[in-house]
């Protein structure tokens, strides 16, 4: 399942992710990844079965850990496919069915709304 | 030789023994059947496209109010039209922005909102007159209301278009749907294979008076579009239709961030199959129709070209630029534009639809001109400061601070040892050098990320660009990163100085 993971200013010079995962042995497959002086934010894949381990090793080191539950959504009718979210799309969301149809594969979504402000018809909203 | 009129594919229609295809059936055909054989076996080809026409607007007339008015401006939901005609009439352009709302709502989002029999808010105003003296109004309408509202679109249905990208380092947001940063993506319009003048580049059977399949009815076409520039093969047609017998599945409002508001509209021409010629240029391909991807980080007229690529590269999913594969988003509806050439094809087939010639025929050579500017754009070549003052970048920063000292120049351009530019020194620098006790090289203590600008750039758009990151100079460079010279506000304010 895709998480997200949140480390606040105050712990932000801590190796929290390295600890995390050193100290479960569970492996997370980092996607995107944003961390400056003031705020990190991670997105990234990690096994079901092993979630709620790493999310108390995540979160008794001070990050917030969230399940990416709620991937983008496509408003069928206002949608005229043409395909404009295909490629901004940092995860390949978004592709053409052999008849020129748009397919959405939900799974793969970071929520990280390229495609909301691409799409000219305003079809795709996150966390409906 | 084969040789058919409008006339006889007419009858053909009446009797219902008529063959259409659509454009994109008549690729295998004419590849089956040969140029002759195709000609003789089919009568029509359907074509078809649905994507942004940003030019295209709304003709209407309200009917007379008591007491009347002859309204001076006009809007509907918030959004102006252009009323500087008699009394009641108005147009309203697909991208006029809301007052209110700005871009999320536009003129598009009117048409599309009285085609869903939507109610519309009307207030006009006007100076009053002996003959119209009301000077105020506000109603409420619906497109029933309406004694006429045709769509007059200047200019539609592209033959084909620019592709576009973006070399830049930061996000653009453009007509052309958002361009990722570093060629990240490569966006495109356009119906390639169906896509309705490509299908007859000579305008043969698409001319003025030609009926049309518009919006879901029929409409006509009255000339060429504006812009029509048929010599490069991007003709425009200007086209008229009735919108209360249009249909909102092929006509959409949309509104591109950033930029504005505009109208998808879904547009099918049909060819009557008169001879070989026909035959043979409805049976164009994708991979035929050649057009440049250009580069959108260029706030030029004339954007630099990237590449050359035809419709089968677009529509493949990806492009390659610099040996990276591209990926590359359609604008317009293909699966739209297929749908639209398939319905206008069942039209023609039942006899509901007849094709027509044109009463005359459009210009099929020639170009648009650019615009005559009678107050000409300085570049930033002529107002930079061709003095510039280099340093190299392992100098020390006592060296930087005496050059700064000599020159009395505040910005020192380093350059690596083959002379490309490689960041910026200013006085500032030197301070916080000096202040944090750094004495290393000027490497160490310069801007690295630095911006630059090139010498054919207008000067207004260097000082958008100074004024967006905050600096107060840039340095000019030419493509190989030589430092030409530098650009300030100094020479910015000079050059308005120098006109007031």
């Amino acid at each position: 399942m895709k998480i997200k993971i949140s480390i606040p200013t105050e712990r932000i010079h801590n190796p929290i992710i390295s600890e995390s995962i050193i100290e479960t042995g569970i492996l997370l497959n980092i996607m995107v990844a944003n961390i400056d002086s003031t705020y990190g934010e991670l997105i990234a894949d990690v096994k079901d079965s092993r979630f709620d381990k790493i999310k108390n090793a995540l979160e008794s080191r001070g990050a917030i850990v969230a399940i990416l539950d709620r991937p983008i959504h496509r408003d069928e009718e206002e949608c005229v496919e043409c395909g404009a979210c295909i490629s901004v799309c940092p995860m390949k969301v978004y592709a053409f069915d052999e008849t020129w149809g748009l397919c959405v594969d939900e799974k793969k979504c970071i929520q990280c709304g390229m495609c909301i402000k691409m799409c000219p018809h305003g079809a795709l909203k996150l966390g409906e | 030789m084969v040789e058919k009129s409008v006339h006889e594919i007419n009858k053909k229609i009446e009797d219902g023994s008529v063959n259409v295809v659509t454009a994109e059936e008549m690729v295998g055909i004419v590849e089956n059947l040969g140029v002759e054989g195709a000609a003789r076996e089919v009568d029509v080809v359907t074509t078809g496209t649905f994507g942004a026409m940003c030019s295209s607007g709304l003709m209407l007339n309200l009917g007379h109010s008591e007491p009347p008015i002859k309204i001076q401006k006009v809007w509907f939901n918030n959004v102006e039209a252009y009323s500087g005609l008699a009394a009641v009439d108005a147009y309203l352009g697909a991208a006029q922005i809301s007052d209110t709302r700005g871009i999320q709502y536009g003129g598009a989002h009117v048409i599309e909102d009285l085609l869903r029999g939507k109610e519309i808010d009307v207030h006009a105003t006007s100076y009053g007159t002996d003959c119209y003296p009301r000077k105020v109004l506000d109603t409420t309408i619906t497109l029933n209301d309406l004694n006429e509202a045709v769509l007059l679109n200047p200019r539609n249905a592209y033959q084909k278009y620019a592709a576009a990208t973006n070399s830049s380092k930061r996000i653009l947001n453009t007509y052309m749907g958002e361009l990722l940063p570093n060629f990240g993506n490569v966006t495109y319009s356009g119906a390639g294979v169906l896509s309705p003048l490509s299908n007859d580049p000579s305008y043969e059977t698409i001319g003025m008076g030609t009926r049309i399949f518009m919006g879901g009815a029929q409409g006509y076409i009255i000339g060429n579009g504006t812009q029509h520039s048929p010599s490069g093969g991007f003709g425009t047609l200007m086209l008229k239709g009735n919108l209360k017998e249009m249909n909102p599945d092929y006509l959409r409002a949309a509104s591109f961030t950033g930029y504005g508001t505009t109208l998808y509209m879904g547009i099918g021409i049909p060819i009557p199959i008169l001879n070989e010629k026909l035959a043979a240029s409805t049976a164009v391909r994708d991979v035929d129709i050649m057009t440049s991807v250009l580069d959108y980080a260029v706030g030029s007229r004339d954007k630099p070209v990237i590449k050359q690529v035809n419709y089968a590269d677009l529509r493949s999913g990806s492009v390659q630029i610099d040996g990276k594969d591209v990926p590359t988003s359609s604008l317009s509806s293909f699966k739209n534009a297929r749908k639209i050439a398939n319905e206008l094809k069942e039209w023609v087939k039942h006899g509901n639809f007849f094709v027509s010639m044109p009463v005359e025929r459009i210009c099929c050579e020639g170009s648009a001109k650019s615009m005559k500017q009678t107050q000409a754009v300085p570049l930033v070549k002529d107002v930079m400061s061709d003095f510039i003052v280099t340093i190299k970048k392992n100098q020390t920063v006592q060296d930087a601070a005496k050059k700064i000292w000599e020159n009395s120049f505040n910005h020192l351009a380093v350059i690596s040892d083959t002379g490309e530019l490689v960041g910026i020194l200013t006085a500032w620098d030197i301070s916080k050098a000096v202040a944090e006790n750094r004495f290393d090289s000027v490497e160490s203590v310069m801007t690295k990320k630095v911006l630059t600008c090139a010498p054919n750039e207008p000067v207004d758009l260097a000082a958008r660009r100074l004024d967006r990151y905050g600096v107060s100079a840039m340095p000019v460079i030419d493509a190989q990163r030589q430092v030409l010279g530098i650009i300030t506000s100094d020479n910015i304010s000079k050059l308005l100085a120098r006109r007031y």
